[in-house]
């Protein structure tokens, strides 16, 4: 692969719904079927001008809702096709169902989350609900820190989506507003780099019914069955390939990352986890998103006064990048860990389970707290991110854990 | 256009199944004869794919499998959005010169919960959409996968599991949705009805609804020997009486202009071979409790309900 000189690539000023449907377009997509929803609908708008001015050639379904829209990607996807949705909060679960049959069916099908709360009370704005409820579904789960991010990853996810050894959807996460809605200068690859670096969508092939290889589609050539009635004799080995496939995708994540940086000249991290000054940290705040912004900002004013402060950003949340988050936090010494979404009546959000279930294995045991933040929107600020790192110096100092799992940011 | 599709019964006799033996349904099950039938209908290169439902669980037992077309399920509700979906991918992939083949017909088949109910607006969608597929409605009249409970499909009186001959409420008690003509209200171009008693009228009309651009609908009266309560070798035979009674005439709508089919058609000009509803009535279990003297007169309504959409058709086809 060669390197993109500077020249090559051109910065544009576009909100994170604009650098998605831009990535997707980049991305030759064969079939895109979308239904509107805020905070996800600006990249269905900006599509269906390409399919009208013919910037590209795509069929575009307009759904009559999100669960007919994923179907549609779905079964296009096993037709052969290149397939590509958006949704958001309500959209994403109202497609619950369907998409553990896309991940069980393991159509390559990438979407895009504009990251919403879930009602009720409804409320359009940022919070990880949506896409938290579905972390058992079988997507492979990107979450972006800004709408650079979200343009790269989009191209990164047909990569990985359709590698054979793979073959599972890819979702990937831009907080709702805060990245949807913002505009932002976007490093943008010429279209013929991007179409290069995905290349033809490649089909795996599958044994038939007469043990004879054939491709993994919906070919009159080669009759097969997709989604059959598979009951107690062979369902169980289905899924556990299912989770063979999650556990191969993470060294081939970083892989396509690896080479995507090569023609881009970004990385985020590993392409699993984004590290920031955690080398020597002994407090560190663990996030998915575009908060790691504001968390960064407050590690370095932390630095500044000599607090060993550092940042764990997950970028893909599925597969869990273990081996990483118990090598980034090897030598911390507390951990704060900030959920975006609440586990109602569990201990905690549903990313302090999974890093404090890692960290049990870790032999160093840290103290490991929990933040319950940002709601429906509500702003994580500066001076809350502070507030954590206050806590967790405390907790360094006296050792003691006064509330394990807290809501930060709001009134109480 | 549709043209006119020219056959022999040996020429039908010959063509190659596709629907194949060995799947699990049960003895006298109508819709797994309709599904043999419609695949006898194609004329090319075609994917099918089918909701949640009897015909689904029956004929794809993993690993083994009754078709011979590639075939794909995925729920309940969204046969016509996976209809959608392969459309959809079919032309793009023959736009960008990626199909072997110059055309791949789409079938999608469910039955009345997937289509009456559950799967309506899906189907809808799909429809004002305008993909090109057929789409074929087994009607059963019930959930008979999950053990008989009443659809919107399920006629008026009929016994379910979800809708008990019970002392006070004797069967189900509202009319079966008029789907077929709900389909026609979306100004699709064509529509039809079917029974696997008029074998060769099926196969003409799936024909017809494969050649047609755009969404075909075809509804098929299917008995249910289990859920019906009948006689598993009477399910032609009751397939033929629910035409010949007229509670399920067979008619065309090319283009929202309905027209009555043969069978039908003999009936609507020799009114008095139109036969009595307790004929078809007496045949099914299901109807049983209202051959009791406390729910007789429910026969009574049901043969109201059958003259009054019979003669609403008639003025449809212009034979009134």
């Amino acid at each position: 692969m060669v390197l993109t000189t500077q020249k090559e690539s051109k910065a544009i000023a576009l909100n994170g719904d604009e650098a998605v449907a831009l990535a997707a377009k980049q991305c030759d997509v064969d079939v895109v079927a979308a239904y509107p929803i805020t905070p996800q609908t600006i990249i269905v708008e900006r599509f269906s001008e390409y399919v009208h001015n013919g910037e590209v050639d795509t069929e575009f379904i307009c759904t009559e809702s999100e669960h007919s829209a994923l179907t549609c990607c779905l079964a296009a996807a096993a037709v052969g096709a290149r397939t590509f949705t958006a949704t958001a909060s309500a959209g994403l679960a109202l497609m619950h169902e369907i998409l553990y049959v896309t991940s069980g069916c393991r159509a390559p099908v990438v979407m895009a989350v504009a990251n919403r709360a879930l009602s009720a009370p409804i409320n359009i704005h940022c919070d990880h609900s949506d896409s938290m409820v579905e972390r058992d579904s079988g997507w492979i789960q990107i979450y972006v820190e800004n709408s650079q991010e979200a343009y790269d990853s989009i191209i990164q996810a047909f990569r990985i989506a359709e590698h054979q050894e793979i073959s599972l959807p890819t979702m990937v996460g831009l907080d709702g507003f805060f990245l949807s809605h913002t505009l932002e200068n976007v490093s943008v690859l010429p279209d013929e780099t991007v179409r290069k670096f995905v290349g033809q969508r490649q089909i795996p092939l599958v044994k038939n019914h007469e043990g004879k290889l054939v491709p993994y589609k919906l070919d009159p050539e080669n009759p097969i069955t997709i989604g059959p009635l598979d009951l107690h004799d062979y369902y169980f080995e289905h899924k556990r390939q299912q989770e063979e496939a999650m556990r191969k995708a993470s060294e081939i994540i970083r892989k396509i990352h690896d080479e995507y940086a090569n023609i881009s000249g970004r990385r985020y991290g590993n392409g699993r986890v984004d590290s920031y000054r955690l080398e020597d940290a002994e407090l560190a705040t663990i996030c998915l998103g575009s908060t790691a912004g504001t968390v960064k900002t407050v590690v370095d004013q932390l630095r500044a006064k000599g607090v060993k402060a550092g940042l764990l950003r997950i970028r893909t949340f599925r597969p869990l990048p273990v081996q990483d988050i118990l090598e980034a936090l090897q030598n911390v010494k507390a951990v704060a860990v900030m959920d975006r979404s609440c586990s109602f009546g569990g201990y905690g959000g549903p990313v302090f389970h999974e890093i404090r279930h890692v960290l049990y294995d870790s032999g160093t045991h840290p103290h490991v707290v929990n933040y319950i933040y940002g709601l429906g929107g509500r702003d994580m600020s500066q001076l809350l991110v502070q507030e954590i790192y206050r806590d967790l110096a405390r907790i360094l100092e006296t050792g003691k854990i006064d509330k394990s799992i807290q809501f930060i940011g709001l009134r109480e | 256009m549709i043209l006119e599709w020219k056959f022999t019964a040996k020429e039908i006799a010959e063509k190659p199944e596709l629907f194949m033996s060995g799947h699990r349904a049960c003895a006298g099950c109508a819709p797994a004869t309709v599904h043999r039938l419609i695949l006898k209908a194609v004329r090319g290169p075609t994917i099918a794919t089918n909701s949640t439902g009897c015909m689904e669980v029956t004929s794809t037992i993993y690993p083994f499998t009754a078709w011979k077309i590639p075939w794909i399920h995925t729920a309940f509700e969204n046969v016509a959005a996976n209809a959608s979906g392969i459309e959809a991918a079919l032309k793009i992939l023959k736009r960008k010169g990626k199909l072997k083949h110059e055309h791949v017909d789409v079938i999608a088949l469910a039955g009345d919960g997937g289509t009456f109910d559950i799967g309506i607006q899906a189907l809808s969608g799909a429809v004002e959409r305008g993909h090109d597929f057929l789409y074929v409605l087994y009607d059963n009249e019930a959930y008979m996968n999950t053990g008989i409970q009443r659809s919107g499909g399920t006629p008026f009186g009929a016994w379910t599991t979800t809708s008990p001959a019970g002392k006070k409420i004797p069967g189900k008690p509202q009319l079966k949705k008029p789907i077929a003509d709900i389909m026609v209200a979306h100004e699709m171009p064509y529509v039809a009805t079917a029974s696997p008693a008029y074998w060769i009228d099926l196969l003409k009309k799936a024909r017809k609804g494969l050649e047609v651009e755009g969404p075909a609908f075809l509804h098929v009266i299917a008995p249910c020997p289990r859920g019906w309560r009948s006689d598993p070798s009477k399910s032609i035979e009751i397939s033929r009486l629910a035409v010949e009674t007229c509670v399920f005439p067979l008619w065309e709508a090319i283009d929202g202009e309905y027209n009555l089919s043969a069978p039908s058609k003999v009936i609507a000009l020799r009114p008095e071979r139109k036969k009595a509803m307790e004929e078809y009535l007496k045949t099914q279990g299901r109807f049983r409790h209202l051959f009791t003297p406390e729910f007789k007169h429910i026969i009574g309504k049901i043969q109201e309900v059958v003259d009054r959409r019979w003669q609403k058709l008639l003025k449809k086809c212009g034979m009134a």
